[in-house]
């Protein structure tokens, strides 16, 4: 066998074992849509959680076909100007490159086409982390229309600048190797301007706003926790040592932010709760999600704990502030989003192989810190703004605001003409108050 | 003359009101899940850090149709179950019932207890 027969078989072997393991991050991080909206759901009132739970999948729908049609070449297309790809690769007539190059060296080559599907994902979710902030108030038609305009004017421009080889970002050296910046500090922002904008919630706050089910909860944040293992591992843009630590440093920063967030209840509230626990662990993937592939052992604990602490009493600031983050988006999300991408300029190692830069406290210049600042500035900055702009068309130009009649009832049934639960209050056998079916159409029933 | 027992009790004691009326002759109840509070007040639940005070509290109402002469042995039979002599374990009352019907038979009064 001649030796180039050899390297191409090499290159085959890991060409197809990225493209396995690639395929099967990218169902995992599908499945995080799902699982934010149990998250999200069990944290409103009953009348509210198909209202939340639509929001979130119709994301699945909308945002799958706007990547395919134009999302992704605004994203990734060839235009080399810095701030978009352009139209070049619309409706992925041409994806330009078959392959892509992962981070690590060793890693080889992946499927342009895997990646298409794999950022598709992120485009799914990036938008529904939004509905959190905005729980209850949102008519759907108009929650439509700006999470398309976000996802097309923010999302994608923002993931150009910053994961793109020719985004103005990524060629200053910004590391975010899963989405500190462009998913979390960028949606935990777009959360609350838009909260600002809609405004609260009536009775907000005084109001009985507890969660309806918790165990939703729990569960939602155990579905996003084994999907984040596609987020943050399959950033690696490959299956090699470095989709290794990011995953092992995604399970230890969690870990640690789930103690972190109840420990710190447990000083300040006299008791640990499920809602801290699960909110802990979010806290902790999203604080590991830019750092995971650039940090040690050691350093993704240290983030981990800091997140779970931090974002826990963060969640006090909406009350000071006065603004109706309902979910907590910002404290979660954005804090935990912006922590994470500045303590990359501290944390970062080139022991994993993953970048060529170090933190500040492996012997870094400081340089990268800088431009973790000037990420984190950008994508706050624009987001901010841009949401502002698009929530002021839709809320006060477009009326997007539900009725106070239409918050009383629900978004269940107002939204959606459903009901979520048909339990009867005592037994176990259906209500008493069954309805009857009416056969025909509405006309015929009017 | 009929009498209407009313007792709200800890859900908890359901099951022990049921086997003390049982054991008092009692043939049937009827209970339900209600909330209220009296003297214990509510408790508090705190989410994220954002504290609710939680006014009512879940309870069980029975309520069981008795002769008269039987009403002091069941409103005894019922509070010596419900009791644990903390704060929280309810009340018990009586009112006398005009009319009682037995709707398969069409018995009245007595006869349809």
């Amino acid at each position: 066998m001649d030796e180039l027969l050899i390297n191409e078989a090499v290159t085959n072997a890991h060409v197809s074992g990225n493209t396995a393991w690639m395929l099967a991050s990218t169902a995992l991080v599908l499945f995080m849509t799902p699982g934010l909206a149990f998250f999200y759901g069990g944290m409103v009132r009953a009348k509210h959680v198909l209202g939340m739970l639509m929001q979130n999948f119709f994301c699945m729908g909308m945002a799958s076909l706007v990547w395919a049609l134009v999302g992704y070449s605004i994203a990734f297309g060839p235009s080399t100007s810095g701030f978009w790809g352009g139209f070049g690769f619309a409706a992925l007539q041409d994806i330009g490159d078959p392959f892509v190059v992962p981070y690590t060296a060793e890693g080889g080559l992946t499927p342009t086409v895997v990646f298409i599907a794999f950022q598709m994902m992120f485009a799914i979710i990036t938008p529904a982390l939004i509905t959190g902030a905005v729980a209850d108030r949102f008519k759907f038609w108009a929650f439509a229309i700006f999470v398309t305009l976000w996802l097309l004017f923010v999302y994608a421009p923002i993931a150009h600048w910053v994961w793109d080889t020719d985004g103005w970002l990524y060629r200053r050296g910004a590391l975010d190797f899963a989405g500190g910046t462009v998913v979390h500090a960028n949606a935990g922002i777009a959360g609350v301007v838009l909260a600002y904008v809609l405004g609260r919630r009536r009775g907000w706050p005084g109001a009985d706003f507890r969660p309806h089910n918790v165990p939703f909860v729990l569960l939602g944040a155990s579905v996003l926790w084994f999907g984040w293992f596609g987020f943050n591992a399959g950033s690696a843009l490959g299956s090699g040592t470095l989709a290794g630590w990011a995953f092992l440093n995604t399970q230890l920063a969690t870990a640690a932010a789930l103690l972190g967030w109840i420990g710190a209840e447990w000083v300040r509230d006299g008791k640990p709760t499920t809602l801290g626990a699960a909110s802990g662990a979010v806290a902790g993937l999203v604080a590991i999600t830019p750092a995971c592939g650039f940090v040690s052992a050691m350093g993704a604990m240290a983030i981990g704990a800091l997140a779970g602490v931090l974002c826990a009493l963060a969640t006090a600031i909406k009350g000071k502030v006065g603004i109706d983050d309902a979910l907590d988006v910002g404290a979660v999300h954005l804090v935990g989003g912006v922590l994470g991408a500045l303590l990359v300029g501290f944390f970062a190692t080139t022991d994993t192989g993953g970048t060529t830069l170090d933190g500040v406290f492996y012997g870094g210049s400081g340089q990268l810190l800088l431009d973790q600042l000037v990420a984190v500035a950008a994508t706050i900055g624009y987001s901010a703004v841009c949401t502002a702009i698009l929530g002021l068309i839709v809320v006060r130009v477009l009326n997007g605001r539900i009725s106070a009649r239409d918050e009383e009832v629900g978004l269940d049934e107002s939204q959606h003409g459903e009901s979520s639960y048909r339990f009867h209050f005592a037994g176990g056998t259906g209500s008493v108050f069954a309805a009857s079916r009416v056969k025909g159409t509405r006309e015929a029933q009017a | 003359m009929t009498k209407l027992v009313t007792a709200v009790i800890k859900p908890f004691k359901v099951d022990d009101v049921k086997a003390a009326l049982e054991a008092s002759g009692v043939h049937g109840l009827t209970i339900s899940e209600v909330q209220g509070y009296g003297r214990q007040k509510g408790h508090t639940e705190v989410y994220r850090g954002a504290e609710y005070k939680v006014d009512f509290v879940p309870k069980i109402k029975v309520e069981v149709l008795v002769d008269d002469e039987a009403v002091d042995g069941i409103v005894e039979a019922i509070t010596t179950a419900a009791q644990t002599g903390k704060i929280g374990d309810g009340k018990v009352w009586v009112v006398p019932v005009e009319t009682v019907v037995r709707v398969r038979t069409g018995e009245r009064g007595s006869d349809a207890l």
